[in-house]
């Protein structure tokens, strides 16, 4: 077995496949899987009694916007009598930020791998404050989601298809590294150079100025509006890279606020999970890490696919969030080419002389060194409804790699 | 009562992660019990109104506005802490904040492409691991980590040899490489002397000696403790030797250590007496075999061979010898006189290996069969077992004149020596039966050399003169005392250079010292001390020492090669 071999095979994949955003279309419509009492959800698998507040709030609020249940109580029974069923977005090559819950009726940015035909899902971003992504389901954050599907999302896909060739995310993401963003937290620059690809096409199919004026001013107001479709071309990139056999690099990292799992390229779809770790961070005003959930969310595919804490160095604007220094996020770059395969042939960073981000998380070498991935993460409060409590940083638990480690030990008779 | 005081700065942008940092050190100061500080979105007002931060006054702030709001026990501490806010905004961390310390070998070498050296000095478990990826890395290695297994050194200096690198090592403590010292290790000037031990204080008093004298020197190289043992089979300092003989930059070479094995020795020597140069031998306990023999010179101390070797440099360069020395062949020697016999053993075992005889000096050089030459052999035929019903050799040549035959017969043998001793009693004219024989052996094979020592006096019966003109005559080399010849045989059977493995690249040595180092910082604060540039590895036990995954590790690395 040529572990090397296998690993280069795995990361030029990653680097090769070509996310193209290519259409908006309805779950059910696309996601392979996807049936009408089926909720996906972020992170590895996970069963209602296990979820943490946040998401078992944004399951309450997908069923809610499904029509399934009309309150909490009454969502909340028909999960408890197994009425609705539970699926990880990765199963089913989709991610979402967060809680990251997908329900059938729900619209999503579907990304195409032009190199590998390989195609990823995400949902849309509702922007910042009480949200469903972070647990909440008020009636204002149901309000917003139904406009959100039914308007907003439908406005977007037109101008997607009016576009013709779609949006190449590579590129997009290529060209924001270079203006401050790494991918993750910080997609200011990214969102704008959405904005910017998207203004013209919705000019072209808005019905009026008013639905115009109220979509590009939804995107524009929301630094994060880039965020699902980023993260769907990084699943579609880290897809590309699964299943290489021999290969030692993660190509799912994912958090379901419960617990934090990875599945491993040359290991089939196994699962690796340990109970996920609260973020160091700062915290919004009135609260502390008393008020966090454990970690949460599948936006972990950025720094899979070699972006988000990877590519810190190149976001200097955001170092302060982990109270630290420009040098600190050069370093924390750093430390990640400790742990990866390869440099990144399409995402360079200047404050580097245009090397590439460390890219392809070998299990091998963060056993080895000790050294865990930096993930970059919005933290959610972990009760349901509130919302968003802060910001920072993240680490797997190390239990996960070393088993994974023994995992592939005992498949390859080493 | 807790008291809320806010202030609006219309305009002022800040980075959200800024303004949390600021939020974050404003909790930090006396008497506040919470704080905000946002810009005035809608969404950020409510987050403080859930907090209870927000107050009519400040709900008045717009998105654009900077929005500072303290909670404090009294109104005092809250307007205290809003004059913070710009010193605290700001601060700044220190400017040196650390650079960035690899974490392994793999990353300092991308980090410094130049480093040629790798310094190890981490536990001797995971030593001999750390050196492999260095030799994987194409480094040499300094490795001063001890307890590191015999098997391991010897594999490791297979892998070094074969790819022309130096491990220096293990338990090596001293090197200086291009004028910076690796290790623990003088500050010596620079100068002709190159030198190579066995390492640690020996080869530290001896440069340290050379210095005080006024020398210098070119490169030390340490070869670790264990490197003489038979097993190792001196494949650092023999490698060193190699890299000193072609260092342009050195002039004289000294070689250092504890007693060798016997082989080893020999191996070493011979190699030695093919660079070139002067070498200066200092092996500490063992017994010299002469003062000088061609090229080498014996030391009988750490002080005495730098004092030697600094006067060799003002003596000049020592010539090396015109002639080819004989390669793969073997020695007899054909001895009269028990006493030169016993000299001649001790002089060659130095620089031959195996050497065997029935008057052995060691008990492994006992020849089993006194009647039976083996490898290179110095017979006594004036031992009892010869002495049986026959007279001694030096009034009868007949046994020597037969056994000299059957050496001559000997495909393998390459150079034959014998002693001719005159004087009172002895052969009347021991020339005129040993020439004929010298003279019908040259005829067979012009290949073999015979060298005879004549001891003797001019107004000896047996014509001194006449004797010495017959036998070279004959063909044969002549010498008048043994240490001549003993010198002579030694340069002719030298081994000749060449089976260091690849040669360590000069280049190595001289480009501007780079070194990595993994293990003790006070190394690493030492080579930039000494102006050498440098990289520190953050070294961890890998798997942080879980040893049933650095086992798994360490089969995946090898499933690879």
């Amino acid at each position: 077995m040529d572990i090397e071999q296998a690993n280069a095979t795995a990361v030029s994949r990653m680097m090769d496949a070509r996310p193209v955003l290519k259409s908006v279309a309805t779950a059910r419509d696309v996601i392979p899987g996807m049936k009408s009492n089926l909720f996906f959800h972020a992170g590895p698998p996970v069963t209602w009694d296990r979820m943490a507040g946040p998401m078992k709030g944004a399951m309450i609020g997908a069923m809610i916007l499904e029509g399934l249940a009309k309150t909490e109580a009454e969502a909340t029974a028909m999960a408890e009598r197994g009425e609705a069923q539970f699926a990880p977005n990765h199963e089913h090559g989709a991610v979402g930020p967060m809680a990251g819950v997908i329900s059938p009726s729900m619209k999503v940015y579907v990304v195409e791998n032009l190199t590998h035909g390989n195609k990823a899902y995400c949902n849309f971003n509702e922007g910042y404050g009480k949200v469903l992504r972070m647990g909440a389901f008020s009636d204002e954050v149901i309000k917003r989601l139904r406009w959100i599907n039914d308007t907003f999302a439908s406005i977007v896909g037109e101008a997607v298809a009016a576009s013709g060739e779609g949006l190449d995310i590579r590129a997009l993401l290529a060209e924001a590294l270079h203006m401050g963003d790494e991918g993750h937290n910080r997609n200011k620059a990214g969102s704008l150079l959405f904005l910017k690809w998207l203004a013209p096409l919705v000019a072209k199919v808005a019905k009026d100025a008013d639905t115009e004026s109220e979509a590009l001013k939804f995107i524009g107001d929301n630094a994060l509006s880039v965020l699902n479709p980023v993260m769907a071309a990084c699943k579609a990139m880290t897809d590309a890279a699964h299943g290489v056999e021999g290969s030692t690099l993660v190509s799912t990292m994912a958090r379901n606020g419960t617990d934090f799992g990875i599945r491993v390229s040359g290991l089939g779809d196994r699962w690796f999970t340990a109970p996920a770790e609260i973020p160091q961070g700062l915290w919004f005003p009135g609260f502390t890490a008393a008020d966090a959930n454990p970690d949460i969310g599948d936006s972990a595919i950025t720094e899979t696919a070699g972006i988000g804490g990877f590519a810190m160095a190149t976001a200097p604007a955001i170092v302060t969030f982990v109270g630290s220094t420009p040098k600190d996020a050069m370093n924390a770059t750093l430390e990640m080419y400790e742990i990866t395969a390869a440099e990144h042939k399409h995402f360079t960073m200047p404050v580097l002389d245009f090397r590439g981000t460390p890219t392809g998380i070998d299990i091998r070498k963060v056993v080895e060194k000790g050294i865990l991935p930096r993930i970059n993460t919005g933290v959610a409060h972990r009760l349901p409804g509130i919302g968003q409590v802060g910001a920072g940083l993240v680490r797997p638990p190390m239990a996960i790699f070393e088993e994974a480690v023994i995992a592939y030990a005992e498949k390859y008779n080493l | 009562m807790n008291s809320v005081r806010s202030e609006i700065r219309p305009g002022a942008y800040f980075d959200s992660a800024v303004l949390m940092q600021l939020q974050r050190a404003l909790l930090g100061l006396p008497g506040v019990a919470d704080a905000g500080v946002v810009m005035g979105t809608p969404a950020n007002l409510e987050l403080l109104d859930q907090s209870g931060l927000l107050t009519d006054e400040n709900k008045k702030a717009g998105a654009n506005d900077l929005l500072i709001v303290i909670k404090a026990e009294s109104d005092s501490a809250a307007g205290d802490a809003l004059k913070q806010v710009d010193s605290l905004l700001s601060r700044r961390r220190a400017s040196v904040a650390d650079e960035f310390r690899p974490k392994s070998l793999e990353t300092a070498a991308q980090q410094l492409p130049d480093a040629s050296w790798v310094l190890v000095s981490v536990p001797g478990r995971f030593a001999a691991q750390v050196a492999r990826d260095a030799l994987n890395l194409n480094r040499h290695v300094f490795l001063y980590s001890d307890n590191v297994s015999l098997e391991d050194e010897i594999a490791l200096k297979k892998t070094a040899q074969a790819k022309g690198l130096l491990v220096m090592g293990p338990d090596c403590g001293t090197a200086i490489i291009n004028g910076v010292g690796l290790g623990f290790a003088n500050r010596v000037r620079r100068g002709p002397i190159g030198v190579v031990g066995a390492a640690g204080t020996g080869l530290q008093a001896v440069t340290a000696h050379i210095h005080t004298l006024g020398g210098g020197v070119s490169h030390a190289i340490g070869a670790g403790g264990r490197d003489l043992k038979l097993e190792v089979d001196a494949i650092t300092m023999r490698q060193g030797l190699d890299a000193l003989a072609r260092d342009p930059e050195t002039r004289v070479i000294v070689l250092v250590s504890k007693p060798p094995a016997a082989s080893v020795a020999a191996k070493l020597l011979a190699a030695a007496q093919a660079v070139g140069k002067p070498v200066v031998v200092d092996f500490i306990g063992y017994p010299p075999p002469a003062r000088k023999l061609g090229n080498l010179h014996f030391a009988t101390g750490l002080s005495e061979a730098a004092e030697m070797a600094t006067q060799l440099l003002v003596r000049g360069k020592w010539e090396m010898p015109s002639q080819l020395p004989l390669a793969n062949c073997y020695l007899r020697g054909l001895f009269s006189g028990g006493t030169l016999a016993y000299e001649t053993m001790l002089g060659l075992q130095a620089v031959l290996s195996p050497l065997f005889s029935n008057a052995p000096i060691t008990k492994d050089q006992t020849l089993p069969d006194p009647l039976k030459s083996q490898a290179h052999t110095i017979v006594d035929l004036g031992d009892d077992v010869f002495m049986v019903g026959r007279l001694h050799p030096m009034i009868d040549n007949d046994l020597r004149l037969r056994r000299l035959r059957q050496e001559a017969a000997d495909p393998d043998v390459g150079m034959i020596l014998l002693d001719v001793v005159l004087g009172e009693g002895a052969h009347p004219d021991p020339a005129s039966e040993l020439a004929p024989a010298i003279k019908e052996i040259r005829e067979q094979r012009l290949e073999i050399e015979v060298v005879v020592v004549v001891v003797g006096t001019e107004d000896d019966p047996q014509n001194l003169e006449s004797q010495v003109a017959r036998l070279a005559e004959a063909g044969a080399v002549v010498f008048r005392t043994a240490t001549e010849a003993i010198e002579y045989v030694a340069g002719r059977m030298s081994e000749p250079p060449g089976s260091v493995g690849a040669p360590v690249s000069l280049e190595s040595l001289h480009q501007p010292l780079a070194a990595i180092n993994v293990g003790l910082e006070s190394f690493y604060t030492s080579l930039v001390g000494q102006g050498a540039q440098a990289v520190q590895v953050d070294w961890r036990p890998p798997a942080a020492g879980n040893e049933k995954l650095a086992a798994i590790l360490a089969k995946m690395k090898k499933s690879n090669q």
